[in-house]
């Protein structure tokens, strides 16, 4: 998809957080983060641990309500959001399986669950959508393993062919990288490479962006549950040693409207 | 009697048929349980529910409806205290629990009726099926059985990954709450076979025996339905047969005790299924092309380091973490590349 071929229509806007708080358990996390993501877009969020990426992440999927603010999902407020086959999430991998074995294959089927109605089998487009998401992370030869058996890598890329394949538009993804190896990591570089060529959008939360850093259209960076920094891809080392985990770098005026918090930049070559 | 001419009894073909739907009912909502990893729920509304049972007996109704709305009570109040994720929840369901048996032996003890009769519901009695109550079994187990196979893709995804299942717009608490009341619904109709004390066991111990063979989900309740139609019929034809000979068996001990012998006759081969499979994951046929990588490692591999050691041309590999290492001794001392 032309990436210069954004609408500017607001129904468009696949996210729009304005003035978002979040507080967990009575803390404060997030407190009054803008945050727009434009179709087509790939976003990396940024951050030291316990700035609130993660949270802001699961927030933009409504798994943490919002103490005050407002967040809209392709034009919709988050309530009066029902169309759920538009989003893919890929939360963070934990190391704990459900207590019964489960193949690659039904996992990602679980994918499907927002285009099927109840009570009825999977029909071949179904089938069609789990085995292209399963190809497009490479694991195509794994469908009938269990899921215990893969190794970290694995596991993360059966979580992203999960969410890809409900064929989402807006794809959110809760630190990929974390804990998983290079050759991995070249493999979802690869995927998400895909994705993004086909025209999704992409957020991304990652604490070092690796392979993945070429892909990257836009950097946001959190520091203590503010939005630091956003605007043009930085390196990893830009991140830590610019001073987002501890200095002096301030957001973007929060009292200023979000009218542009997006700032616009050209598509990298990949 | 004979055994053959024990089947042509009227109660004793009630309870086969009861053992038969209970066995395959059971283990199909256990199957959730234990993905849930709440295995220890279907005990909790066991205890809750005698006292379900003794208000039964308390009002001279029928102990079957008492104890299907004290069990779902207390299957919903587990459901919430576990989605709240309280530290304190822990002990507060110990509490249900207790108050649940406690209560039951006390109201028993007020309506007069003797322990023997709450007995048949603590651990299963094949005489006291009455036509009325196989066919409340019947038709709730039918309905667990519907359900649980029906709504599998569902339940699978909310049990697997509840975060997710949000995400994907499903209604994670109805199904939370449904997956509680189905377990209250075996348990009640699990009491008079297997009784309220051991009705958990049948729901977790034949999915605990498929799964160490299987490693999809659909084919482990399959098996988890199979194995525990096998347990709970072998346990009350054991049963049966036992009090041929004068014995007093009750089948809820036999049927449980079949099952975990099934359990351990599986678990050798399992055991060494896992092994093999542990052996085979890293390397598939089509593993993605890997790329040499040098990485500091805080010892060396060895025979005893616990890696499994691959020869691989010139040297040993060892597999560490899904990859291979390979010592290499470089300008800096020894370190491993992975490949």
């Amino acid at each position: 998809m032309n990436p210069n071929g954004k609408r500017t229509v607001p129904a468009d806007v696949p996210v729009q957080l304005v003035h978002g708080d979040v507080a967990l358990s009575g803390r404060p996390v997030l407190r009054e983060v803008d945050l727009t993501v434009n179709r087509g877009e790939f976003v990396a969020l940024m951050g030291a641990n316990g700035s609130g990426k993660s949270t802001l992440v699961r927030t933009l999927v409504g798994l943490n309500p919002l103490s005050a603010g407002r967040l809209e999902l392709f034009g919709r407020a988050l309530g009066g959001f029902h169309d759920w086959s538009r989003v893919g999430y890929v939360p963070q991998r934990s190391t704990a399986t459900g207590g019964v074995p489960a193949s690659v294959w039904e996992v990602v089927a679980s994918g499907r669950l927002t285009h099927r109605k109840l009570l009825r089998p999977l029909r071949s487009a179904d089938r069609a959508a789990i085995r292209a998401a399963l190809e497009v992370v490479g694991m195509d030869a794994y469908a009938h393993r269990g899921v215990a058996q893969l190794s970290g890598g694995q596991h993360q890329r059966v979580l992203i062919a999960r969410a890809l394949a409900g064929r989402p538009e807006l794809l959110l993804l809760d630190e990929p990288t974390a804990g998983v190896d290079l050759p991995n990591q070249h493999a979802l570089a690869a995927a998400l490479g895909r994705l993004k060529d086909d025209g999704a959008t992409i957020v991304l939360v990652a604490h070092e962006l690796g392979p993945l850093a070429p892909l990257v259209d836009r950097a946001v960076v959190m520091r203590d549950g503010r939005k630091a920094y956003d605007g043009p891809p930085l390196s990893d080392a830009d991140v830590h040693a610019q001073g987002f985990d501890a200095g002096h770098v301030h957001c973007d005026d929060a009292s200023t409207p979000s009218a542009n918090p997006a700032v616009p930049t050209p598509l990298k070559e990949l | 009697m004979t055994l053959l001419e024990l089947f042509s009894v009227p109660f004793m073909q009630r309870a086969l048929i009861a053992a038969f739907l209970v066995g395959i009912a059971a283990p199909a909502v256990g199957t959730y349980i234990v993905q849930r990893r709440l295995a220890l729920m279907g005990d909790g509304i066991g205890h809750v529910a005698v006292t379900g049972v003794a208000i039964g007996l308390w009002t001279q109704t029928s102990p079957t409806w008492t104890a299907v709305i004290v069990a779902i009570a207390g299957a919903v109040v587990i459901e919430v205290v576990r989605e709240r994720g309280h530290a304190e929840g822990d002990v507060a369901l110990a509490m249900l629990f207790y108050g649940g048996l406690a209560g039951g032996v006390f109201v028993t003890g007020l309506a007069g009726t003797g322990a023997s009769r709450l007995q048949e519901f603590l651990f299963g009695s094949i005489l006291t099926i009455s036509v009325d109550d196989l066919l409340v079994t019947m038709a709730l187990a039918v309905v667990l059985i519907l359900i649980c196979v029906g709504l599998s893709p569902q339940l699978f995804a909310v049990s697997q990954d509840a975060d997710y299942a949000k995400v994907a717009g499903l209604p994670v608490r109805f199904y939370s709450i449904l997956v509680a009341v189905l377990a209250a619904l075996s348990v009640v109709i699990a009491m008079r076979t297997v009784g309220l004390l051991l009705v958990s066991a049948l729901m977790v111990v034949p999915v605990a025996i498929v799964q160490q063979l299987t490693r999809s989900f659909r084919m482990t309740l399959l098996g988890a339905m199979g194995a525990g139609l096998a347990a709970s019929v072998g346990g009350l034809v054991l049963a049966a047969a036992l009090s041929r000979t004068g014995a007093n068996v009750q089948p809820g001990p036999s049927i449980v005790l079949v099952a975990l012998a099934g359990f351990f006759l599986v678990w050798p081969l399992g055991a060494w299924l896992r092994r093999r499979r542990a052996l085979v994951a890293p390397f598939p046929e089509t593993a993605p092309e890997e790329k040499p990588v040098d990485e500091a490692h805080p010892h060396h591999h060895g025979e005893k380091c616990g890696h499994v050691a691959v020869e691989h041309g010139d040297h040993v590999d060892y597999i560490h973490d899904g990859h291979r290492h390979a010592a290499h001794v470089g300008a800096e001392g020894e370190h491993y590349d992975e490949h």
